[in-house]
């Protein structure tokens, strides 16, 4: 598609009208180039993948090459039940089949293997990535190698436990305008890297931080096995 | 997950869900998932493509199918063994009574108008069942719970009506880019292609009456000699040229006000006015704006391009869709409706020195289109599942109202407020008698039922009684004889009633299906002021609460769909929407938490502007007002 400004299709339009008129035309341009990267199709994710999926964005590749349980169909309405539709069928290539109907003009894909061990040149493809089920060690490595790349990916991992939850954002060094009443303010903020913000020592936080972050750091952890209720006395 | 007595709760209730939109797809989904068995759904709409950017239970195939029974289905495929009840049908029909009511442990609405929610709100408090009410308007959205005597009813706190115009601003001194829409939607696309027996006030002048005289009748009508093109020039030059040198010509009008110019066709280079490509979308529809090459709804037209857009949408409509004309009313999803109402309202505009509007925005306006994405109702249908386990549990000391905001307040983008008690002065809970200030020598028995009965007291089938005698009333089997007295009466002018209405008369006023009843005091007033008071009628009588009113910092700029309903909801620019009071930090400290009786500064929330991200477990330090204990 050539031509100075890539007009959004008519199609595009009438599906995108009523977000369009939330976020404006030149956003959902914006969107409908970005590709996303997403890792672990639990409920939480698979209620993002839905949310991007009908935003409208470019492409969305997953990543789960776990075979279908009891617990993956409990919060994931992306799977059908039946036996059959499942069998032989990846977590990720499920939900995908599923992820398509919701949007047809968005790509949606599998990618199989241990996405940790690949190189820069896969996560350059993307410009934002979504981790779950993913432990602090490939967390940590994911976001060191999107890190070291020029292009600046949007990082974000997220986790729930039963009623609750943690998302963690990395958008390095983020440029951003603010509008006052009188003014458009340039703004900019410096994220820490993942391994950054996990390295904090405890006694270094506020004190009102809330009890929840030191749970789901100790659930986190690799050999912790204490049930985090203990920390919501 | 829930914890078991949670979970059998859950298991063994049934739930009403009051439509499959925007918040019903996410919320069918939420509850399906979280365990619920019993689930029944109404909605008498059908599947537009429009939705289908956020009712993700919609495909493209299902465009014109009934959206309560596609949902069922899809919500089936991943919960097969749920029973899931669909009803493409109006929730106000008689068949859903107060007794259908009664049935269901909680009442959960996703609605999208101010009409059906009290509807269902009055049932609600009829049958005695909970309702949780729930609205979105882009990235805002608002979930709360309504328990019989406990908390206020969701008609406790006025809701903002839907905003109306006094005749003579549309037809004659418009001032702002939506007076211009009704003019064009309401009046000319009306008087042009609609129905002609209709009464239209397209000539009339600010200091004339009505004044369609047969002269003026022929204006629009196209005449035996005359081809389309030569039609439309004519109606161009009498509309946008012809009437307004007439209103210029009272000068009084134009004292304090900025002077239109006339414009002519001849004062416009319109050019080569043939068509130069095919004059379909890609979907089929008949387009001006395809033909004329005009490929981007975003733009800003010019006058000339605007007056083109006229011509020929005109011209269309008379070649290629000459059934249609004098059938039609506005309808948003008609792309050449919406062009033909955008280019008039445009050019009017261009002759009152009002900013002109691409199509996109003059769409939105036109249409009342709410803007909206998935997330926020995604957000909201969690919310009114958490709210629905709460009252299934009887956990009546743990509801709350939550606001969603776009940008955080106090760091929170969600904002959890305790219910309200029931205010004493509501008059759908608490039975307080109303005032109505009127003409009773003028106004007739018709335009109180209308303007009052129907419109703000939000009655379909009332039933009004002076002492022992009626009125008038509404029903299926009332005799021809009551009928033909009620038909007369509603033609009468209050003071010459059978039953003379006067100062000092107290009317009652019934639903029988709504089961709700008010007494209204009639006053005698002489004169209405056109511009405030264009009904000709003052109802008051209900009165705030005394804590703040934190509906209208929500309602204000239109958070919720509710607050949204009719012309001028200038919102459709594309842009992003200016947050309402809800983030300025004035008397609401960020939101509508912390009251407690007259006082509007809280008290434990000024010490945290070092906080870092704070959950509360502890929410009654974060929201003191009047509570509903």
């Amino acid at each position: 598609m050539g031509g100075d400004e890539e007009q959004l299709t008519e199609q595009e339009t009438a599906l995108y009208d009523r977000q369009i008129r939330v976020w404006g035309a030149d956003a959902q341009r914006r969107l409908s180039k970005s590709h996303f990267l997403v890792h672990g199709m639990k409920g939480i994710v698979a209620e993002f993948c839905k949310n991007i999926v009908l935003a409208g964005v470019g492409s969305v590749t997953l990543v789960d090459d776990r075979m279908v349980t009891e617990e993956a169909l409990s919060a994931n309405f992306l799977i059908p039940p039946e036996e059959n539709a499942g069998r032989g069928k990846t977590l990720a290539e499920l939900c995908c089949d599923s992820l398509k109907e919701f949007n047809p003009m968005v790509l949606v894909s599998v990618e199989k293997g241990d996405v940790s061990t690949f190189g820069g040149e896969f996560f350059e493809k993307f410009d934002a990535i979504i981790l779950s089920s993913c432990s602090l060690v490939k967390k940590k490595l994911i976001n060191q190698k999107c890190r070291k790349l020029s292009k600046r990916i949007a990082f974000y991992t997220v986790d729930c436990r039963d009623s609750t939850g943690e998302i963690f954002v990395d958008l390095q060094n983020y440029k951003y305008s603010k509008k006052n009443i009188e003014e458009t303010v340039d703004c900019q903020l410096e994220y820490p890297s993942f391994e950054e913000a996990i390295s904090v020592p405890w006694t270094a936080l506020q004190r009102k931080v809330s009890k929840l972050y030191f749970a789901m750091r100790d659930c986190s952890s690799a050999t912790a096995d204490v049930p985090y209720a203990k920390f919501l006395f | 997950m829930a914890s078991d007595q949670q979970l059998s709760a859950i298991k063994n209730s049934k739930v009403l869900m009051v439509g499959a939109g925007g918040i019903g797809c996410e919320l069918l989904k939420t509850l399906a998932l979280s365990g619920f068995q019993d689930i029944h759904i109404i909605d008498m709409d059908t599947i537009e493509v429009s939705n289908l950017n956020r009712q993700f239970l919609f495909r493209r195939s299902h465009v014109g199918q009934s959206k309560a029974k596609v949902a069922r289905d899809a919500v089936l495929k991943f919960r097969p063994s749920i029973s899931i009840t669909s009803y493409h049908a109006n929730v106000k029909d008689p068949q859903f009574s107060v007794d259908f009511f009664k049935e269901f442990n909680v009442v959960l609405n996703g609605l999208d108008n101010l009409d059906a929610r009290r509807h269902v709100n009055r049932l609600c408090l009829a049958a005695g069942v909970p309702l949780v009410e729930s609205g979105t308007t882009g990235f805002l959205g608002q979930v709360s719970v309504h328990l019989k005597g406990k908390t206020e009813c969701y008609e406790c706190q006025p809701k903002p009506a839907p905003k109306t115009y006094p005749v003579c601003t549309i037809t004659s001194t418009p001032s702002k880019f939506v007076h211009c829409i009704v003019w064009a939607k309401d009046l000319l696309f009306a008087k042009l292609f609609g129905d002609k027996n209709q009464e239209n006030d397209l000539n009339v002048r600010s200091n004339d009456g009505h004044s369609s005289s047969d002269h003026s009748e022929d204006v629009f009508e196209q005449r035996e000699d005359e081809d389309v093109e030569q039609y439309g020039r004519r109606i161009y030059d009498h509309v946008f040229g012809y009437n307004i040198e007439v209103a210029l010509s009272n000068e009084e009008t134009w004292k304090n006000r900025n002077k239109p110019r006339p414009i002519y066709v001849k004062d416009v280079p319109t050019g080569n006015l043939t068509q130069q490509n095919g004059n379909m979308r890609e979907d089929g529809d008949l387009s001006a704006m395809a033909s004329l090459g005009l490929k981007n709804p975003q733009d800003v037209w010019s006058l000339a391009e605007n007056s083109k857009v006229f011509f020929e949408a005109l011209k269309l409509f008379f070649v290629n869709r000459p059934k249609d004309i004098g059938n039609l009313t506005f309808d948003k999803d008609d792309q050449l409706a919406v062009e033909f109402v955008t280019a008039a309202a445009n050019i009017r505009a261009s002759s009152f020195g009002i900013p002109l509007h691409s199509l996109f925005e003059a769409k939105g306006i036109a249409g009342n289109i709410v803007h909206a994405v998935a997330t926020t109702n995604a957000v909201v249908a969690g919310l009114i599942v958490i709210e629905a386990i709460k009252v299934l549990q009887k956990d009546n000391d743990n509801h709350r109202m939550t606001y969603c905001l776009e940008h955080p307040a106090r760091k929170m983008l969600l904002m959890p407020a305790e219910p309200f008690e029931p205010n004493k002065s509501c008059y759908v809970c608490s039975e307080t008698p109303l005032s109505l200030e009127v003409n009773t020598c003028r106004s007739k028995l018709r335009d109180f039922v209308e303007k009052i009965v129907k419109s703000k007291l939000g009655m379909n089938f009332p039933l009004i009684m002076h002492g022992s005698q009626i009125l008038y009333e509404v029903g299926d089997d009332l005799d021809a004889d009551m009928v033909a007295i009620y038909s007369a009466n509603l033609e009468k002018v209050l003071s010459e009633l059978p039953s003379p209405v006067t100062s000092g008369t107290m009317l009652s006023i019934e639903d029988l299906q709504q089961e709700f009843s008010c007494t209204i005091n009639i006053k005698h007033r002489e004169e209405f002021d056109e511009e405030k008071e264009p009904d000709g009628m003052l109802l008051s009588g209900w009165t705030q609460p005394s804590t703040l009113n934190k509906n209208e910092l929500v309602g204000n700029g239109g958070s919720t769909s509710n607050a949204l309903l009719a012309e001028g909801t200038e919102n459709a620019t594309g842009k992003k929407r200016k947050l309402s009071d809800i983030s300025k930090p004035t008397t609401s400290d960020g939101s509508g938490l912390a009251e407690s009786g007259n006082q509007n500064q809280p008290e434990s929330l000024d010490d945290d502007d070092d906080d870092d991200l704070f959950i509360s477990d502890d929410l009654e330090s974060l929201t003191k007002k009047k509570r509903s204990q």
